[in-house]
């Protein structure tokens, strides 16, 4: 059975069908990843899957159980982390204290007993933005936000990790970190879901990916067949104005 | 059945009224995500601007409607759109609805300074006739007469007016393009921006119709209500009762619910002669029906894509905090034992509205939530505290507690809901408090409106003097606002901040907010409730008129405009607060004439506040700031004129440093203490050249 499953997702805003029929599913310990032109639907489905969003219809099954409409901290509490394409840093606080708020709220009454400090500097060493602890989250470059919000969720000790583009705003150096520290984690039995814009992240990491377009799953497969799908190759290329590679406009 | 029809008909034109306000309201909110609460005060002043032009300037009737539904409205829409309100949706809704509260009472102050209440002008009489009076039956009584009871032309008028801007309206998002943007827009801007949609242009077609929706309800109430400032304005809390029914999107919902408020309304006033329950409770009818509406509103979701950290004021250190509670005490000694009584009841004032502002320090400097009926919390306070007759610590805990659960009740219904709805909860609040509970001569304060409370007596000692009584209050302030700031180091600030600065990532990280929320919220109305029995203490007379609904308004204002994220914006309100009738009865001289400065200084405090509502910091943030200045200068003079003492591992430097605040990337710099070994003149080359 797989970690994750989402079932004929359907969401519409006023007029406008943003997920039409969407259906896929995440594994433990296997990065799967999704993409699409910008607009496809993808940020709609993580805000699905996390609870931000009801479907208009549609169910999503996590961990055998159905959470279609489990409240958001319900599901963080199941297993679910998730990170945000909008940064959702808490930029009052300094990045210590951001993953300090994560453990004390995992922790529950234990985080207050209890002092955390070195935990919370083992979790920034992971994703390596330990140097930036004394910073203010709202002053910290955003790649490295993107890396706080992941060590925020790691904090939680998730079962599933939805990632919403989390390599934009990282160079190349740090991306192959990045990559790395994913494989790392699923290595661990972590599923992971990543929407991504950085083709060579995704094809390099992936084991399996789905592609959204239009609020439709157009195409399922491991990278080298969604490579030479020609379906994928339309959605992308059909549009001159969509560069993968490029950052989405926020 | 004479009754019901004679009262259904004045029940079907208000609710004919409410319809067009809310409907205004409704479309501002679901296009653009900013809830109006001016929308009535808007009405208000336009409804001025209508009897401007036609009794003082005597222009002609259609003319002036004309000109005011369709240039003045639309043109004032637009250019609150462009220039205020403009993103105001994605900010969080606290900064909204603080900019707007800000509208509202500006708006006010405008129309009190503009066409001030005691201006005589013989020419102009503050009335305007309702329309089509000249229509009258056989024996010359104005109106139809319907099944016995008669129809004014100002009833046709507006029940005609309401129809045709409900199919108006449905045309408008049915059947046009900017209208099926304006519908798209409510639930994703970014998705119609991507499909190439504008809603930017959406936002302000509905602003603009909002505000002529706004003015003709204004148009078409004034005849019945009057030329007043604050019952016009608040008419519209009716509108958002009504708004709320169609949840805020639904605009036959809303329609429906407008007319049946109206007709409930009405009928309550027919029938509530026979019954003496149903007249105490008439005039909150609509709040108590605002309040179980929003209770019965449906899960809120929560809002994403936010980035900047709201809350930039330093924590202080233990030891600097105990240095500054100090101080305030020992100049607020050396003032008691020399100011007359005057000063010292101002004294006293500001410091029951600092202490009320630290309440909303707790509540929105940290906690991010808006509360619109703080004042009404520590009336409820001071009540308790008088009804008690127990001057004692014991009474002042229970004035405490009795506050704080009346706070939990208020947020106990509507903490699955966002901001928004607690923000209109606590509204709805302080108008049942203050149209039924204040005013209930069992409840209450009486009949006569005021109770004699005697002052506190703590381990016997009784604090009767008002030098003692007020040195008594400034140590409570200063207690609260060390309590606050503790509460601001620990887990529980750090928690509230994160909560504020992002509920999404909050509860994606497990995070149940709504417990919080309750116990914030009562914390709140309790440290508000200690505020009031204290000022009770302090005048010995205790009565409805100081805590009034509208005054809850400015007091959030000034503690937003002075910094509502820090204890030392609090302190600074609360004396900003005391001033302003103060400086409200001063007159100035402007170019040769004697201005008066009345409604002027709420018209300041309104515009501050929406300039200063997306930055919460406030004023002190740049006393903060002056003070890190001096601080590096000082430093540096010191360490200068201290060569020869070298200090080879930094001892100097610890002494001085204070770990002061939690991060920020500019203060790190004269934070860390200097590096082992490394000599202090170079740490702070800049403003000192290193010598020896």
């Amino acid at each position: 059975m797989p970690l994750l499953e989402v079932d004929d997702v359907v969401v519409q805003f006023g007029g406008v069908t943003a997920v039409n029929h969407a259906s896929f599913e995440a594994e433990a310990g296997r990065i799967t990843g999704l993409i699409g032109p910008n607009g496809a639907g993808k940020t709609t489905c993580f805000n699905v899957i996390s609870g931000l969003q009801r479907p208009t219809k549609g169910a999503v099954r996590f961990n055998g159980r159905t959470v279609t409409r489990t409240p958001v901290h319900r599901r963080s509490r199941q297993g679910m982390g998730r990170t945000f394409q909008r940064l959702e840093a808490f930029g009052s606080l300094s990045v210590r204290d951001n993953v300090r708020v994560a453990l004390d709220i995992h922790r529950g009454f234990r985080g207050i007993i209890k002092p955390s400090a070195s935990d919370i500097d083992g979790l920034l060493e992971r994703v390596g933005i330990r140097s930036y602890a004394d910073d203010r989250a709202d002053a910290i470059p955003t790649g490295t936000a993107r890396l706080l919000e992941l060590a925020r969720c790691l904090a939680g000790a998730p079962k599933l990790l939805l990632l919403d583009e989390p390599s934009s705003g990282l160079d190349e150096t740090e991306t192959d970190d990045f990559g790395d520290l994913l494989e790392d984690l699923a290595a661990e039995g972590m599923g992971i879901l990543m929407v991504e814009h950085d083709m060579d992240l995704v094809m390099n990491v992936c084991d399996t990916i789905r592609v959204l377009d239009f609020g439709e799953v157009i195409a399922v497969g491991d990278p080298s067949m969604i490579r030479s799908d020609p379906k994928v190759q339309k959605a992308y290329l059909g549009y001159s104005d969509v560069d993968v590679d490029k950052e989405p406009v926020a | 059945m004479d009754t019901f029809i004679a009262f259904l008909i004045p029940g079907l034109f208000t609710g004919a009224a409410y319809a067009i306000a809310a409907s205004g309201l409704v479309l501002t909110y679901t296009t653009t995500r900013v809830f109006n609460i001016a929308h009535g005060a808007f009405g208000m002043v336009l409804s001025f601007v209508f009897w401007d032009l036609t009794i003082r300037q005597g222009l002609n009737v259609v003319l002036s409607l004309f000109l005011v539904l369709f240039v003045i409205a639309p043109l004032i829409g637009f250019i609150m759109q462009r220039l205020i309100t403009r993103g105001l949706g994605n900010a969080p809704v606290g900064v909204s609805l603080v900019v707007t509260v800000g509208m509202f009472v500006g708006l006010i102050g405008f129309a009190q300074q503009y066409w001030p209440e005691d201006r005589i002008e013989p020419e102009a009489p503050r009335f305007v006739p309702p329309f089509w009076l000249t229509f009258a039956d056989g024996d010359g009584v104005p109106g139809w007469q319907v099944a016995g009871t008669s129809i004014t032309g100002l009833q046709l008028i507006t029940i005609l007016s309401s129809i045709v801007v409900a199919v108006g309206l449905y045309l408008l998002l049915n059947k046009t393009r900017i209208g099926t943007a304006m519908r798209a827009s409510v639930d994703n801007p970014e998705l119609l921006r991507l499909f190439g949609g504008k809603p930017d242009n959406a936002a302000a077609l509905a602003w603009m119709i909002g505000m002529s929706l706004a003015a003709l309800t204004g148009i078409l109430l004034v005849s019945v209500v009057g030329l007043d400032y604050f019952g016009l304005t608040l008419l519209v809390v009716n509108a958002y009762a009504a708004a709320m029914v169609g949840r805020l999107k639904s605009l036959p919902m809303t329609f429906a619910g407008a007319m049946g408020i109206g007709v409930f309304e009405s009928l309550a006033i027919g029938y509530s002669t026979d019954s003496p329950l149903l007249s105490t409770v008439r005039p909150a009818i609509v709040p108590i029906f605002l309040f179980a509406v929003i209770v019965l509103a449906p899960q809120a979701q929560l809002r994403i894509g936010q980035v900047k950290g709201m809350v930039s004021a330093p924590v202080p250190s233990i030891p600097r905090m105990g240095i500054a509670g100090a101080a305030t005490l020992l100049v607020a000694a050396l003032f008691v034992t020399t100011a007359s009584d005057v000063r010292l009841l101002q004294l006293g004032t500001a410091a029951t509205y600092a202490i009320v502002m630290l309440s909303l320090v707790l509540l929105t400097g940290y906690g991010g939530h808006v509360s619109l009926a703080q004042l009404s919390f520590a009336g409820v306070g001071a009540l308790t505290y008088a009804k008690l007759d127990e001057p004692n610590l014991s009474g002042l805990v229970m004035a405490t507690l009795v506050a704080a659960g009346v706070g939990a009740l208020v947020a106990l219904p509507v903490l699955r809901l966002t901001g928004l709805y607690l923000a209109l909860a606590t509204l709805a609040f302080a108008v049942i408090m203050e149209k039924v509970v204040f005013k209930s001569p069992d409840l209450g304060f009486g009949s006569g409106g005021a109770v004699e409370v005697e002052r506190l007596s703590i381990l016997g000692y009784r604090f009767e003097s008002t030098g003692a009584y007020v040195f008594l209050m400034v140590a409570f302030m200063v207690a609260i606002g060390m309590g606050v700031l503790v509460v601001r180091r620990g887990v529980v600030g750090r928690m509230l901040i994160a909560m504020r600065d992002s509920p999404a990532a909050c509860g994606t990280l497990g995070l149940d907010m709504r417990w919080f929320r309750v116990g914030l919220f009562a914390s709140s109305a309790g440290i508000a409730g200690l505020a009031g029995a204290l000022v009770a203490g302090l005048r010995r007379l205790t009565g409805e008129a100081d805590f009034i609904f509208f005054n809850s308004l400015p007091l959030l204002l000034l503690a937003v405009v002075f910094g509502i994220t820090s204890v030392t914006g609090a302190v600074l309100g609360g004396v900003g607060l005391m001033l302003l009738p103060v400086l409200q009865a001063e007159t100035v001289n402007v170019l040769g004439s004697d201005v008066k400065l009345g409604g002027l200084m709420f018209m300041v405090i309104g515009i501050g506040a929406v300039l200063a509502a997306r930055d919460p910091n406030g004023l002190s943030n740049y006393l903060f700031r002056f003070g890190r200045f001096l601080e590096r200068r000082l430093r540096a003079r010191i360490v200068a004129g201290l060569p020869q003492l070298t200090t080879p591992d930094g001892l100097a430097a610890d002494g001085l440093t204070d770990g002061r605040t939690d991060g920020g990337a500019d203060e790190t710099a004269v934070h860390e203490p200097a590096p082992t070994g490394v000599p202090l003149g170079k740490v702070v080359s800049d403003g000192a050249p290193a010598r020896g």
